[in-house]
């Protein structure tokens, strides 16, 4: 469904955009129905009345829906109904009982509800007694397709697509179709029975907006017939005592408070809300996690005046007694209300931290942090009643964990935050989860056996640690993330997945921990933790799991990135093997290692932290490097260590790295060379990337060869000195970014067609008068680049002048290229008129084949 | 049915079984933690050790110093090194019947029990574990008596010495017990006494019980085993893992139904997980290598070193460690190597489908083929000439009391670029390496144990449901150093009982039936009754025949032929050789329908007591007395025969006959 409906939206903007250029070019109006669409419809009627053809694909009939739907946006449906008689005709076909399939027949009923939306259409083909005929009790409910889920489905929705004008409200009254929807409400098929509860919804808001005169409406007596009935329907199921029952009218109250957002729903709460709260008073409370929607939505509508309506009193009851595991959602949802009184989000808060507090309470002697225990003191919730099963009380605790993390990232959270039990209790979890809990009291060892060893609770409770590094934490705490941080990176139990979550949660605590304003400096005690770190971090570089090794690169490459410059961490990293370690891994047999090593090399590099400084044997160690990655883009297998070469080639371009402008033209040449021959396309595109970096670069400069040159600033050379365009020539830039305008994969020749329109754009003054088809030279180019085209691509440009390059470049429709290139590879298949042609394409065979029997 | 245990260790479990007729040892397990306390014996002259000085008690005497050494604050003995045995007094142990070996660690006690307490029987193990075992001796034998040693150490031992030793010495148990390694003579002999078995192969002890060997999955050839009568059943659980390692997997459907169950060996690092341990061993080996420092790896010839071999071969390429030499030094690693591919049958089916490939089962086939692995029986000869640094040695003896490993101790033990990393988990490796203190190499503790752990034992007990589980007490109750992990125990319904070294534990089980085979022309002759619907009975009169351990009802004797006319007249005073048969009785008696009866037929002044039992009845008139209970009934009358019968006929009124 989640596909399906992406794809229609997707087309509906590429149609739109056609359109608005359409309209631009023409000055007319749209005509999406073009004469071809309304030659080929006929046929197309006639081949879905026919039950001897068969449409063989869904996706078919479901495009075809969403291209009448974006006709009858702009054309009137009444017309199109007369102007195209075959239309009608397949409309009434199905009336008569025939074998048609049942998933024409849901499309049928979809298509008129589609029709019959407009109120003109809709009397028209009332009078042809079609409605009835196909929604009415003698219509699609006698047929034996009925069992088929995809026709009662098609009829909620052609229902759904009808009901938007008050006609359509009274055929729903006499027809009788309103209680086939209470029955469908219940009905095996899932999605029939959601679309039934979503349909009583639109009816119900319909009809509503329809008698909305006035101060009526508070009355619910004066309400119009059908929604007196649909909420006598919904009233009469909360008093049921099944189940399912009480679950459907739930849902339907929670979709009316979720959509509608008019007074009335007001006076619907105040008739429905004592029926609810009745629910509560029966053991076991039906429906629980369908009521906590429900509360959570009407808590959530705008118009309701929750101090009158009793909500508030509700949410604090239902909080109160539900067990901590069902609570946990109710109270995160809680907390999310935006006017919700403190005292309930007091209450709320207190729920969902009561785990974290029971924890707290077994395993420390002292009284207890009183932050955390206030809004629980009452409650009878002990670890004993937890532990009672383990998978529960596991869940419970991921289930708290994420729900405090996402609580502490929005504005809602609460004031003050309970910042230190917090962290202690995580910090307490964790030393369970690793073992390394020493807890005096027998609950505490229980707590121990539960928890030991357990990678979700330790995941989770990673994440939050990450979370809570945000607040400001006593020192004493802060030490004692740390340590809790290198036990669990040190510990051998700790599997690749807890570790990457260390690694996330160090990071942040090393960039929290002490926060200096204006000062991205390490505290002395951040520093100390390094020392500690980088010889675990050694041994995780050295790990037999390629996931641990690659994580531990990735922290290293943030770690250099963030404190690289910081004298204290240089010394600190150089006192440890990590960096020579790192460069090892640069010849890893995991190809994510060999990528994420380049990474880290890089930035290594960047920041002359270098492996081999002292090395009185490799005075060229920094060279080597550059030549390593060299090798590694010209002969790596994987495309992963190739694309990670150029994104570190990139930024040392950047960022004036000395290697690379000791000699910028030879590097880029070098490149370029090795990534046209690449054969991964993410590689080609980074190799364009570069060359953009390197022609800013260049541009901006007064000349590429002479940078002792005392050159103007920019204004006054806008134009880039002929010397330079040599140079383009020469690389060869010109060639690369020509062949990647022809690129098989479109990203690729985007890239490539942007590049060469700043080359343009920025050499427009560059060169004489001389036009493009002058040059015997940009003759052969021409004819170069034609055949490449036609798909030969291994002959090279040669060696050609710039002015030649100038003009093929100014030769190109750059801009329509890039327009074609913007739409997607497959934009000429999705029109409707090859939807209609290839409908009929595959029953034609069929035809043809019949034709053969005979 | 007894259990007699004669060792204290868990995992180096020494156990005698009495269950029926039978005398059965199970394992043989030697604690070598003994040797802890003594120098280590180097095999090139050390003058660090020998020049160690000697300990003096706190008053200055002297005395012992030529026995105890000092070295960094501890105190050892300088002697032979010498292992603490099983219990010896406890049960006459030239009455044990048979041993049963579950696996090659368990039976390095054999040679002490078999050829120096007046043993006869037999000793029942697979192949791989006597041929492993073997090793592990010949290895043991060869590192002790290639540094022969004058002195023997014995004045420390006596008790009033012993007390004022320091720790631990002076908490050392029953050292008076303590006894110098055996010789391959008699290692030699005890392995002669073993006979060979597969797994699932049934035994026949003196007919009375039938005992089965069964994979534990723990090491080649480890089982553990089924000991069981016609109506009761003990499994012997020893050293078993459910991890996937080199060996078969553990066979657990077989230990289903048993009456008892011993549990012994399980893991000794409850908290390691041998995965991690594995990849933490590999780390840091790597880390060393790289930083052009050499690793030491304590560790027996066989076992777990072949799987930190494969890992290794899977490892080393992609840690850039393929021209880091790896060296097996032990006198019997050969042997271990190609023993270990020759064992098809007892590996994991992974394995035995390589050889029909054919290719060795274990990589370190290829390892030694590309010269990755060497291999070689000490450090004197090849190994000298070809010792290239910085390499990796995998060395005995884990305790680094002896063996090649005291060697590397000495020679790298100075440069913190070295590492030492310790696998095997027998031994603590604080203790182990305290007679090499101070120490600059590195050291690192990857305890690789993958016998059972807690959470498994507690599965496979929900699993495989024993009546009643018997264990070492120290799986009773949660490790001292961590006594608030109440998950490291083994908690089962009904809770397990415990044993201590020299305890003897009667086992709750009562043996209620035995069987016995009827001839089938004894069987024929029977004429069952039905008493009631569904239960038939018969009567049989028959001889039992017992031989054997085996209880066979043959058809009774027939009557003596009757005697000739002249005896005639005796006959009736003859009492005959087949007594007429009497009917049995069944039924119970209703006292008040009985009460009335004996009305009826004229007692009178009847009283009718209630017992804890039954009922008596009694006839005060005729100062008799009749006593009701539930399987008996007696009549106590004063020598009046007829008033007895009388009243016997009356209770047989009530009562069935067949």
């Amino acid at each position: 469904m989640g596909v399906e409906a992406f794809s229609v939206a997707w087309d509906r903007s590429e149609e739109s955009l056609e359109c608005s250029l359409q309209q631009h070019l023409r000055g007319t109006a749209v005509l999406i129905m073009d004469p071809e669409c309304a030659r080929l419809l006929p046929a197309l009627c006639a081949v879905l009345a026919d039950p001897r053809q068969l449409v063989a694909d869904d996706t078919c009939l479901e495009k075809l829906l969403d291209w009448f739907k974006t006709v009858m946006e702009t054309e009137c449906s009444l017309h199109l109904l007369q102007d195209h008689p075959c239309l009608m005709e397949l409309l009434s076909h199905v009336l008569k009982p025939q074998d048609i399939s049942p998933r024409v027949l849901s499309f049928v009923l979809r298509l008129v509800g589609i029709f019959a939306a407009q109120e003109d259409c809709f009397q028209y083909l009332q009078q042809g007694e079609l409605l009835l005929g196909l929604f009415g009790e003698t219509g699609a409910l006698s047929w034996a397709a009925w069992n088929m889920p995809s026709v009662r489905s098609g009829w909620i929705q052609g229902l759904c697509s009808l009901a938007q004008h008050p006609s359509a409200l009274h055929f729903l009254a006499d027809s009788g179709a309103v209680d086939t929807i209470f029955a469908l409400q219940g009905d095996p098929s899932l999605f029939v029975a959601s679309a039934a509860s979503q349909l009583l919804v639109h009816i119900l808001a319909l009809a509503m907006q329809g008698g909305a005169s006035g101060s009526s409406i508070s009355e619910a007596a004066a309400w119009p017939v059908c929604a007196q009935k649909i909420v006598n329907h919904v009233e009469e199921s909360l008093h049921s005592k099944a189940t399912p029952q009480v679950t459907q009218a739930l849902n339907v109250l929670t979709t009316t408070f979720g959509r509608c957002h008019s007074p009335w729903t007001g006076a619907l709460w105040g008739r429905l809300s004592p029926p609810v709260a009745c629910l509560f008073e029966r053991d076991p409370i039906p429906a629980v996690h369908s009521l906590m929607d429900l509360l959570l939505s009407v808590a959530r509508s705008p118009v309701l005046n929750f101090a009158a309506c009793g909500l508030w009193e509700m949410l604090a009851q239902t909080l109160s007694r539900l067990s901590p595991t069902q609570a946990g959602p109710l109270a995160l949802g809680t907390l999310k209300l935006q006017h919700c009184p403190q005292e309930l989000r007091t209450q709320a808060f207190g729920v969902l931290l009561q785990p974290l507090a029971c924890i707290l309470k077994a395993t420390t002697q002292a009284p207890g942090p009183p932050g955390l225990l206030e809004g629980t003191a009452g409650s009878s919730l002990t670890v004993d009643a937890l532990l009672s099963s383990k998978s529960a009380f596991v869940g419970l605790l991921c289930q708290t964990l994420a729900h405090l993390e996402e609580l502490q990232m929005l504005p809602q959270c609460p004031c003050p935050w309970p910042q230190v039990p917090l962290l202690e209790a995580t910090v307490t979890i964790l030393r369970l989860c690793d073992g390394s809990a020493n807890p005096s009291s027998s609950v505490g060892g229980r707590l121990c056996g539960t928890l030991g060893g357990c990678v979700r609770v330790q995941r989770a409770a990673l994440d939050f640690l990450g979370t809570l590094s945000q607040g400001t934490s006593p020192l004493e705490l802060v030490l004692e993330v740390f340590s809790v941080l290198l036990k669990t990176l040190e510990s051998p139990e700790s599997s690749p997945t807890v570790l990457k979550k260390t690694f996330q949660a160090t990071l942040r605590w090393l960039q929290n921990s002490h926060k200096i304003p204006n000062c991205s400096d390490l505290s002395p005690d951040a520093l100390l933790f390094l020392g500690e770190l980088f010889p675990i971090l050694q041994k995780r570089l050295c790990s037999p799991c390629w996931e641990v090794r690659d994580s531990a690169l990735e922290f290293l490459t943030h770690l250099i990135r963030h404190w690289g410059g910081q004298a204290d961490f240089k010394e600190a990293l150089h006192s440890s093997e990590v960096p020579t370690l790192a460069c090892q891994l640069l010849q890893d047999p995991e190809s994510y290692v060999r990528a994420s090593a380049v990474g880290a090399a890089g930035q290594l590099s960047s920041r002359g932290l270098q492996a081999t400084p002292t090395s009185p044997e490799n005075p060229q160690a920094q060279q080597g490097l550059l030549m390593d990655f060299m090798h590694i883009l010209s002969t790596d297998s994987e495309g992963f260590p190739r694309r990670a070469v150029l994104r570190v080639f990139t930024e040392w371009l950047r960022d004036g790295h000395a290697d690379v402008i000791r000699d910028t033209e030879w590097f880029v040449a070098t490149v370029l060379q090795a990534v046209s021959r690449d054969l991964d396309w993410e590689v080609r595109m980074q190799g364009l990337e570069l060359a953009q970096v390197f022609l800013i670069q260049a541009m901006g400069r007064s000349s590429l060869h002479c940078p002792y040159t005392v050159g103007l600033p920019e204004a006054t050379s806008p134009s880039p000195h002929p010397e330079f365009l040599q140079t383009l020539c020469r690389l060869p830039l010109f060639e690369f970014a020509f062949c990647a305008l022809l690129d098989c994969d479109r990203p690729v020749a985007q890239k490539a067609c942007d590049l060469l329109l700043f080359l343009r754009d920025k050499t427009t003054s560059c060169s004489g008068p001389q036009e493009a088809g002058d040059s015997p030279n940009s003759a052969s180019v021409e004819a170069v680049l034609q055949r490449w085209r036609e798909g030969e691509q291994g002959q090279p440009l040669g060696d050609l002048e710039p002015e030649a390059m100038l003009a093929i470049l100014r030769s190109l429709d750059l801009e329509g290229l890039q327009g074609k290139l913007a739409k997607s590879s497959d934009h000429m298949e999705k029109s409707p008129q090859s939807l209609l042609q290839d409908m009929l394409a595959t029953v034609g065979i069929l035809e043809e084949n019949e034709a053969d029997c005979y | 049915m007894k259990l007699y245990c004669l060792s204290g260790h868990p995992t180096l479990p020494c156990n005698v079984l009495k269950f029926k007729s039978t005398t059965i040892m199970l394992d043989c397990g030697l604690d070598m933690t003994s040797t802890l306390n003594f120098l280590p014996l180097p095999l090139v002259q050390s003058p660090r050790l020998s020049n160690l000085p000697g300990w003096s008690l706190k008053d200055g005497n002297a005395f012992l110093d030529k026995e105890l050494k000092e070295c960094s604050g501890h105190v050892f003995v300088d002697s032979v090194p010498e292992f603490c045995l099983p219990e010896t007094e406890l049960i006459d142990l030239s009455t044990v019947d048979v041993i049963l070996i579950s696996n090659y660690h368990c039976m390095m006690a054999l040679p002490y029990i078999t050829e120096h307490t007046g043993f006869t029987g037999t000793v029942y193990a697979t192949e791989p574990t006597m041929q492993i075992g073997r090793l592990l001796m010949e290895e043991l034998v060869n590192f002790i008596e290639r540094v022969p040693k004058a002195q023997s150490a014995s004045l420390w031992k006596n008790k009033d010495v012993q007390r004022l030793l320091p720790s631990p010495l002076k908490d050392a148990v029953e050292v008076s017990t303590w006894r110098r390694c055996y010789t391959m003579q008699e290692v030699n002999s005890a392995l002669s006494k073993i006979q060979l078995v597969g797994y699932s192969q049934k035994i026949e002890l003196f007919g009375a019980v039938q005992v089965t060997p069964l994979s534990s999955g723990y090491a080649l050839g480890s089982s553990n085993w089924i000991i069981q009568s016609h109506y009761e059943k003990v499994s012997y659980v020893s050293g078993s893992s459910l991890l996937t390692t080199h060996p078969q997997p553990m066979d657990q459907a077989s230990l289903k139904n048993s009456d008892v169950l011993v549990l012994t060996g399980l893991t000794q690092i409850p908290t390691a997980n041998p995965d991690g341990m594995v990849g933490e061993f590999c780390s840091n080996l790597a880390l060393t290598v790289r930083n052009g420092g050499n690793v030491l790896v304590p560790c027996y010839p066989s076992g777990v070193i072949y799987d930190l071999l494969e890992c290794l071969y899977q490892y080393i390429d992609s840690a850039g460690l393929s021209n880091i030499p790896f060296y097996f030094i032990s006198p019997v690693a050969n042997s271990s190597l190609e023993f270990s591919q020759i064992f098809a049958e007892w590996l994991c089916h992974n394995k035995q489908s390589k050889v029909y490939l054919p290719e060795p089962p274990f990589p370190h086939a290829e390892l030694i083929q590309t010269n990755k692995l060497k291999h070689y029986p000490s450090i004197h000869g090849d190994f000298s000439n070809d010792f290239r640094q910085p390499c990796v040695v995998f060395t005995g003896h884990p305790s680094l009391r002896f063996g090649d490993v005291v060697h590397f101790m000495e020679l790298w033990g100075k440069s913190s670029l070295n590492t030492v990393i310790f696998t095997e988990p027998d031994f603590s490796y604080l203790e182990a390496l305290a007679p090499y203190q101070p120490l600059a190499m590195k050291c690192t503790y990857c305890p690789i144990d993958t016998r059972l752990n807690f959470i498994q034992v507690s599965k496979l007990l929900k699993e495989v449901q024993p009546l009643h589980v018997v264990c070492p007490e120290q799986y009773t109750q949660p490790p001292p150093a961590q006594s608030h992990r109440m998950d490291l125990m083994i908690d089962c319904q009904p809770p397990a009982m415990s044993y201590r070294r020299a305890e003897v534990l009667a086992l709750p089980f009562k043996r209620r039936y035995e069987k016995i085979e009827i001839m089938p022309e004894l069987a024929d002759s029977l004429v069952p009754m039905e008493i009631k619907p569904g239960i038939s009975l018969a009567t049989v009169s028959a001889v039992l025949h017992t031989k054997d351990n085996k209880h066979v009802l043959q058809p009774p004797p027939r009557p003596a032929q009757p005697p000739s006319s002249k005896k005639r007249k005796r006959v009736s005073e003859d009492v005959p050789d087949c007594k007429v048969l009497k009917p049995l009785l069944s039924g119970s008696i209703p006292v008040e329908q009985f009460v009335q009866t004996l009305e009826k037929h004229g007692f009178s002044d009847i009283k009718v007591e209630d017992t804890a039992k039954g009922h008596i009845v009694l006839l005060q008139e005729a100062e008799t007395l009749i006593q009701i209970e539930e399987d008996s009934t007696h009549i106590i009358c004063d020598n009046d025969e007829t008033l007895r019968v009388r009243l016997r006929d009356l209770v047989l009124r009530f009562l069935q006959k067949f």
